[in-house]
C-alpha cells in the first residue's frame, strides 16, 4: 500500500504522464479529425510508424529536429491523401483501405530504414528534443517540472487540442467538418463540396498522426526500431470512441490512459509476484473496456463509414 | 415578363439512357411553375443539372440573363437559386441554426458570427411565417418543422428562385395546404418558384403554369387555369393505362387478428394498443403520413419485431412471438416496403433471392445442403409466369429494373399461394404500367381468398385496392371506413388524427 | 468525376483485373528495388529462383504457404459475413500455445499419432474460436466495433504467450531461452517429403479451403452467411438470424486461425516462442482480399505471398535489398487489387 502511495507521490510518474500521453494526443486528434468528416482511418498505426521513421531519418541525415517533425507531418499527409483517394474519391471499403495503408506504411518504413542504415547491431541514435526550461515556472515545486519541464512537441500537442476544439465548434470550417460527418448531402446542398473537405481533413488528420509517431523517435526515444509503435495507433482509435469525438475529451482520455500506463510501469517494479506482462496487457484491456463503456453512449457521426457519391442516396 | 430563370435545350444521357432530351423551361418573376411528371420522367436530373451536380451534355442554364458555368454547385446558389430537397438535406445531430449557417461563410474565416446568423434567421422566419427554434437539434423536429428549416436554408442564402422537389410527399393534406399558403405568400413577395410534383391536384391548386415532362422530354406546357386534371394526366402518362377494376369482396373467416398490440420503438415508430382483424378475401388498407408506425406494423406482421404486450393470431393460432420462418410457414406472404434495402440482395443471383426466405423448406434444401436445381427451377417459373424481363436465373438481381424486381418479389410471395399477404408500399417508385400489374396481382390474390394487409402512402392506390381503410397516426389505428365512402377530405382528416371530425363527416355523408 | 456501375462486368475483365493489379504492384516494387540500387529484373529472377528454383526453395515456399492458407481462410470467411476479424494473429498464437500445453498432459502424449494431432487441432480451433467469440459478443451485446477489439487482443495474446514461455510453460532444457516445452512426439506432423520441412499440414489446409468453398457455395449456412454480409437488412427480412450466423462464422474463422497456429507448431517449429508468427495473421487479411474472399483463390494468393516472402529472403541475401521489400510488395498488391476490383465494376465518367 505504501508502495502505491510512493508511486503516486513521486514527481516522476506525473512527469511521465504528459510524455506518454503526447503521441496518443496527436494520434487521437488525427483519428478524430478523420472520423468527424466520416472516414474511419485504420491507417493510423502505419502512418505513426512512418512518421517515426521519416522524422528520425531526417534528423539522422543532419536535419533540424523541427524539420524532422515537418517531414513526418508531410509524409503523413501523403498517406492521408492516398487513403482519401481510395475511401473518399472511390468510396472503397474504409476497413480494408486503412489496413492496407497500415501495412504499406509500416513495411515501407522498415524498408527505407534498412536502406539508410543497412547493418547496425545497435540502432543508431540522434540527439532528441530536450525538456524546455521555462525560467521560474519550471522551478515551481511539483507542478513546475510536471507542467513546464516537458519537450516542445508536447506543448504543440496541447496547443493542437485547443486549436482543434476552437475550430470545430467556433468556425465555419469546423461546422462544415461536422456536417460532412453527419450528412454530406446536406453539406453539398449548402454549396460546400464534401469530397474535397473530406480529403483535406484526412490529409490533415494523417499529418497529425504522423507527428505522434515522430514524437516517439525525436523526443521519447532517440532511435527508430521496427514495431516501436506497438499498437498505439489502435489505442487511439479506441480513445476517439471513448472521447465521443470531442477534442477536449480526447485530451482527457489520453491523459487518463497515460496515467494508467505510467502507473503500471512503476507498479511492475514493486509487485514481483505477478508476471510483468500482465501489467503490459493493461493498456490494451483498458482500451477495450473504454470502448464497451462508451459504445452505446457516444454520439457517433451519422455518416461514419458511409462513402459519399453525388446523386446516390 | 422577363424570365428570371431559363433552361435551354438541356440534354443529358447516362450511358444508353437519355434522362433529359432538349428540355427548355422559363420561369418569370413572382411566378409559380409546376414541373409535372412521373417517377423517372427526368425531373430530378434536370434540377441536378441546374445545381451543377451533373454536367449537361448540351444546353445552357441562365439565371437573370447570366449563364451559369456547368458543374459548379456553388454557382447556382450564388446566383440566388435555392433548393428544397425531397429527402431533407439536414444533419440531424446539429442544431437548426447550424444547419442553416453551414457553408454560408468563407470556410477560412476565423469566426462564425452566430449572433448575426441567428438574427437573420429570425427575421426571415418572421417575414414568411416559418416558425422554428434555432437551438433545437434537427433530430428532435417534426417533419413539418424540418421542411420549414429546409425552406429557410434556401432563403438564408438569399435565394430569389426556389425549387421544391416533391415537397408534400411527407406531409398530411392539411400540412400541405399550409405549405401552399406559404408558397403563395412567397411568390407575392417577389420570389419565383418551381414546384416539382407528380400529384395532379397539388399542381392544379398551387401553380400559375405547368410544364409536363415525360421520358425526359417536355410534352406540354399549360397555363393552370386553362387546363384540367384529365388533360394533365394524359400528358403525364401518355397512352392511358387502365387500372384494374375491383370486384365486390366476399369476406371469409378471420385469418389475421391483432389484439391490443404494443410495440416499443426501435428504429421505427412505436405501436400503441393496436387491434385489427382481417378476413379471407378482404383487403385492409392502412394509410398515414410516413413515420407514424406503418413500418413497424408491417414488420410486426412480417415477424421482424415482437410486441411487448398483446397477441397476434394467425388462423386462430397464437403467433405473437413467431420468427420469420414460422411466419412464412404459417402462410404469410410479405412484400417489403423497400425492395432494394430489404426485398433483395443485389449481389446475389436471382435464384438465390427467390429461395433465400424459404431455404429451410424441404423444397429448397436437404440436410443443410441447398437443392440448387429445385431453386433455379422455381426462379425460372417465376420469371416466366410473372413476366420478369431482362432476367436470367444465374444473373445478379441488381441488374433488374425496379418494376421487374418488384415483379420477382411479387412472384416469390404469390407462388406459394399465401393465405395472408402483407404488402408494404407495393408500387412505390414504379411507373404506371408496372403499378397496374402489381394491382392486378393483388386483386387476384384477394379474389381467390387471400387476406391482404395493404400499407401504403399512395391514397389512390389504397382507395383502388382496399375494402376497408384505416389510418395510422402516432402508432394508433383509426376506426375503419369502407373504401366506397373515402374521399380526399375524409382521408386527410383521418391521417391528421382528427378521428371524431372524420366520424362526424362520415356520418353526415351516410345520412 | 463520377462513377457509373458497369451493367455487365465481363468475366474476362473480372478475372484479369486482379492479375493486372498485382503486375502494377510488382512494377512499383521494382522501382523501389531500383532505388535501392539493384536491378529489378535480376531481383525478380532471384526471387523466383529462391522460391521455386530448387527442391529446398519449393518445399520452403509450400511450407510457408500452409499457415497463410489457413489465416487467409480465417479472414475470408469472416469478411464475407462482414465480421471484421483482424485478430487472426492472436488466434494463431493462442492456437499454437494450446498445443504444447495440451501435450504436457500425459494422456494426450500417450495417444496414438493421428488422434493426438486431431485432439491438438480441435483444441487449437476451439481456442481461436473463443478468442473471436469474445469481441463478437461485445459487438452483439454492446455495439462495440470488433475491428479495434480484435486488433487490441492480438497484443494481449502476444503478451500472454510471452508470460507462458517465460513462466509456466518454459522449457527447462532450452538453456534459458524463452521458449515453450516442445510438442510431444506423437503430435508432430509427419513430413511429406524426406529431407524438407514440408509436412502434412499443407494437404490439411488445402482440404479445409475446399471444404469452406463447398460450405459457402452449396449449403444453407453458406448462403445465409453470404446474405448476412451482402445486405444485413434483407437477410434479416428473409429470416436469417444475424447473431446466430455470425457466431458460426466466428467459430469457423477463429477456428481456422487457431488451427494455423497449431499446424505451424506441430509441423515446423516444435515449440512456441513469441516470434513464432512473422505476421501470419495480418498477411491472412491481405491474402483474403487478393483472393476476393474466395476460399479457392485463397490457396493461390497464399502461394503468391509465400513466394514473395521466401523468394525475397534469398534474393536479399544476394542483392543487399532489404527483405522488407516482400512486405511492401504484398501491401501494394492489396491496395492495387482493391482498386482494380472497383475499376472492373465501375466506369469513370467526367
Amino acid at each position: 500500500m505504501t508502495a502505491l502511495l510512493d508511486i503516486l507521490g513521486s514527481v516522476g510518474i506525473w512527469e511521465a504522464v504528459l510524455r506518454i500521453a503526447t503521441p496518443l494526443i496527436f494520434g487521437t486528434l488525427g483519428v478524430l479529425l478523420c472520423e468527424r468528416v466520416g472516414v474511419l482511418n485504420l491507417g493510423v498505426e502505419g502512418v505513426m510508424t512512418f512518421g517515426a521513421m521519416s522524422g528520425w531519418l531526417t534528423v539522422f541525415m543532419g536535419g533540424d529536429l523541427w524539420l524532422g517533425m515537418l517531414v513526418a507531418g508531410l509524409c503523413g499527409a501523403v498517406f492521408g491523401l492516398l487513403h482519401g483517394l481510395f475511401t473518399v474519391s472511390f468510396g472503397l471499403s474504409q476497413h480494408v483501405t486503412g489496413l492496407g495503408i497500415t501495412l504499406l506504411a509500416a513495411s515501407l518504413s522498415y524498408f527505407i530504414f534498412r536502406l539508410a542504415v543497412p547493418t547496425a547491431s545497435s540502432p543508431p541514435t540522434i540527439d532528441p528534443f530536450r525538456a524546455v526550461d521555462i525560467p521560474l515556472m519550471s522551478d515551481l515545486p511539483l507542478v513546475g517540472r510536471v507542467l513546464f519541464g516537458q519537450t516542445a512537441p508536447t506543448y504543440l500537442a496541447l496547443g493542437m487540442v485547443v486549436v482543434l476544439a476552437y475550430a470545430m465548434y467556433r468556425t465555419p470550417l469546423g461546422l462544415a467538418i461536422r456536417m460532412a460527418g453527419e450528412n454530406p448531402h446536406a453539406l453539398d446542398a449548402q454549396g460546400v463540396d464534401p469530397i474535397r473537405l473530406r480529403l483535406l481533413a484526412i490529409a490533415a488528420g494523417s499529418a497529425v498522426m504522423a507527428l505522434g509517431g515522430a514524437f516517439l523517435t525525436l523526443a521519447a526515444f532517440n532511435s527508430f526500431f521496427p514495431t516501436m509503435v506497438q499498437g498505439r495507433g489502435w489505442i487511439c482509435v479506441a480513445l476517439v470512441v471513448f472521447a465521443s469525438w470531442r477534442p477536449a475529451r480526447a485530451l482527457l482520455g489520453a491523459l487518463l490512459f497515460a496515467f494508467f500506463d505510467a502507473f503500471q510501469l512503476r507498479l511492475q517494479t514493486v509487485v514481483d509476484t505477478v508476471p510483468y506482462q500482465f501489467f503490459l496487457m493493461l493498456p490494451y484491456l483498458l482500451s477495450i473496456l473504454a470502448l464497451v463503456i462508451m459504445a452505446r453512449r457516444a454520439r457517433v457521426p451519422q455518416a461514419l463509414m458511409a462513402p459519399y457519391r453525388r446523386g446516390e442516396r | 415578363m422577363t424570365p428570371v430563370l431559363e433552361l435551354e435545350g438541356i440534354t443529358k444521357r447516362f450511358g444508353a439512357n437519355t434522362a433529359n432530351e432538349d428540355v427548355s423551361l422559363r420561369l418569370g418573376q413572382g411566378e409559380i411553375v409546376s414541373l409535372l411528371g412521373e417517377n423517372g420522367a427526368g425531373k430530378t436530373t434536370l434540377m441536378s443539372i441546374l445545381f451543377g451536380h451533373y454536367t449537361a451534355d448540351a444546353g445552357v442554364v441562365r439565371v437573370m440573363d447570366q449563364e451559369l458555368p456547368p458543374g459548379r454547385s456553388r454557382a447556382a446558389i450564388r446566383a440566388g437559386v435555392g433548393m428544397v430537397h425531397q429527402h431533407f438535406a439536414l444533419a440531424p445531430n446539429l442544431t437548426v441554426l447550424e444547419n442553416v449557417m453551414a457553408g454560408t461563410r468563407s470556410l477560412w474565416s476565423l469566426r462564425d458570427d452566430r449572433a448575426g446568423a441567428r438574427h437573420k434567421l429570425m427575421v426571415l422566419s418572421e417575414r414568411f411565417g416559418l416558425a422554428v427554434r434555432p437551438e433545437a437539434h434537427v433530430s428532435d423536429l417534426s417533419v413539418g418543422e424540418c421542411q420549414r428549416v429546409e425552406i429557410l436554408k434556401a432563403l438564408f442564402q438569399d435565394a430569389r428562385i426556389l425549387i421544391l422537389d416533391e415537397p408534400t410527399a411527407v406531409l398530411t393534406s392539411q400540412e400541405a395546404d399550409s405549405l401552399f399558403a406559404t408558397l403563395r405568400q412567397m411568390s407575392r413577395g417577389g420570389l419565383s418558384l418551381i414546384f416539382i410534383s407528380h400529384k395532379l391536384h397539388e399542381v392544379m391548386s398551387v401553380s400559375d403554369r405547368v410544364v409536363v415532362l415525360r421520358r425526359g422530354r417536355v410534352v406540354g406546357e399549360r397555363v393552370t387555369c386553362e387546363t384540367s386534371r384529365d388533360e394533365l394526366a394524359e400528358l403525364m402518362v401518355g397512352a392511358k393505362v387502365r387500372r384494374p377494376e375491383r370486384r365486390p369482396a366476399r369476406p371469409g373467416p378471420v385469418l389475421l387478428e391483432g389484439r391490443h398490440l404494443d410495440v416499443p420503438a426501435s428504429g421505427g415508430a412505436s405501436l400503441k394498443d393496436v387491434s385489427f382483424s382481417l378476413r379471407a378475401g378482404q383487403t385492409l388498407g392502412i394509410i398515414g403520413v410516413s413515420g407514424n408506425g406503418q413500418r413497424t406494423l408491417g414488420q410486426l406482421v412480417s415477424g421482424l419485431v415482437r410486441p411487448m404486450s398483446g397477441t397476434l393470431m394467425v388462423k386462430g393460432f397464437d403467433m405473437t412471438s413467431a420468427d420469420v420462418p414460422r411466419v412464412i410457414a404459417a402462410g404469410i406472404g410479405r412484400i417489403p416496403e423497400d425492395r432494394n434495402a430489404e426485398g433483395c440482395i443485389g449481389d446475389m443471383t436471382i435464384w438465390e433471392n427467390v429461395a433465400l426466405e424459404r431455404i429451410w423448406s424441404k423444397k429448397f434444401s436437404r440436410r443443410g445442403v441447398v437443392r440448387r436445381e429445385a431453386a433455379r427451377d422455381a426462379a425460372e417459373r417465376i420469371i416466366e409466369r410473372y413476366d420478369v424481363r431482362g432476367a436470367h436465373v444465374d444473373g445478379r438481381i441488381r441488374q433488374l429494373s425496379g418494376g421487374n424486381m418488384q415483379k420477382l418479389i411479387l412472384g416469390r410471395v404469390l407462388e406459394s399461394a399465401p393465405d395472408i399477404i402483407v404488402a408494404a408500399q407495393p408500387s412505390r417508385g414504379l411507373d404506371e404500367g408496372a403499378i397496374a400489374g402489381v394491382h392486378r396481382r393483388l386483386l387476384e390474390a384477394r379474389d381467390r381468398g387471400a387476406a391482404v394487409l395493404l400499407i401504403s402512402e399512395d391514397l389512390d392506390e389504397v382507395v383502388a385496392l382496399s375494402d376497408n381503410i384505416r389510418a395510422i397516426v402516432g402508432g394508433k389505428l383509426s376506426p375503419a371506413i369502407p373504401a366506397e365512402r373515402a374521399n380526399a377530405r375524409l382521408l386527410g382528416l383521418m391521417m391528421a388524427g382528427d378521428w371524431t371530425d372524420a366520424q362526424q363527416m362520415e356520418d353526415k355523408d351516410a345520412v | 468525376m463520377r462513377f457509373e456501375r458497369r451493367e455487365n462486368p465481363g468475366a474476362i475483365l473480372t478475372m484479369c483485373a486482379p492479375l493486372a493489379a498485382i503486375a502494377v504492384a510488382l512494377v512499383l516494387s521494382g522501382l523501389l528495388i531500383a532505388v535501392a540500387g539493384a536491378s529489378p529484373f535480376k531481383a525478380f529472377t532471384l526471387t523466383l529462383q529462391g522460391a521455386f528454383g530448387s527442391r529446398l526453395g519449393l518445399s520452403e515456399t509450400l511450407t510457408r504457404a500452409t499457415p497463410l492458407i489457413l489465416t487467409g481462410l480465417a479472414a475470408a470467411i469472416a469478411f464475407r459475413a462482414r465480421l471484421w476479424n483482424i485478430g487472426a494473429e492472436g488466434q494463431f498464437l493462442l492456437g499454437a500455445l494450446v498445443v504444447p500445453a495440451l501435450g504436457a498432459m500425459p494422456f494426450v502424449a500417450a495417444l496414438p499419432g493421428p488422434l493426438a494431432i486431431l485432439c491438438c487441432m480441435l483444441a487449437a480451433a476451439l481456442a481461436g474460436a473463443l478468442l473471436l467469440l469474445a469481441p463478437l459478443g461485445l459487438r452483439l451485446r454492446y455495439g462495440v466495433d470488433e475491428v479495434v477489439t480484435t486488433l487490441l487482443l492480438n497484443f494481449v495474446v502476444l503478451l500472454l504467450v510471452s508470460t507462458m514461455v517465460e513462466g509456466l510453460m518454459k522449457d527447462p532444457l532450452a538453456f534459458g531461452w524463452p521458449q515453450s516445452i516442445p510438442v510431444p512426439d506423437s503430435a508432430v506432423l509427419p513430413n511429406l517429403i524426406a529431407r524438407s520441412r514440408l509436412h502434412v499440414g499443407l494437404p490439411i489446409a488445402v482440404g479445409l479451403a475446399l471444404f469452406v468453398w463447398w460450405v459457402q457455395s452449396r449449403t444453407v449456412f453458406g448462403m445465409r452467411s453470404r446474405a448476412a454480409g451482402l445486405n444485413p437488412a434483407a437477410a434479416r427480412f428473409a429470416g436469417v438470424s444475424l447473431g446466430r450466423t455470425l457466431v458460426v462464422v466466428a467459430c469457423l474463422s477463429g477456428g481456422s486461425a487457431g488451427i494455423a497456429g497449431a499446424i505451424e507448431v506441430m509441423g515446423v517449429k516444435g515449440y512456441v516462442t513469441t516470434d513464432l508468427s512473422p505476421g501470419f495473421g495480418y498477411s491472412g487479411i491481405v491474402i483474403a482480399m487478393l483472393a476476393n474472399l474466395n476460399p479457392i483463390g485463397v490457396i493461390a494468393a497464399a502461394l503468391f505471398s509465400a513466394l514473395m516472402f521466401v523468394g525475397a529472403d534469398s534474393m536479399s541475401r544476394i542483392l543487399e535489398v532489404p527483405s522488407y521489400i516482400a512486405d511492401v510488395a504484398v501491401a501494394l498488391s492489396l491496395l492495387s487489387v482493391l482498386l482494380s476490383v472497383f475499376l472492373a465494376q465501375y466506369r469513370i465518367r467526367r
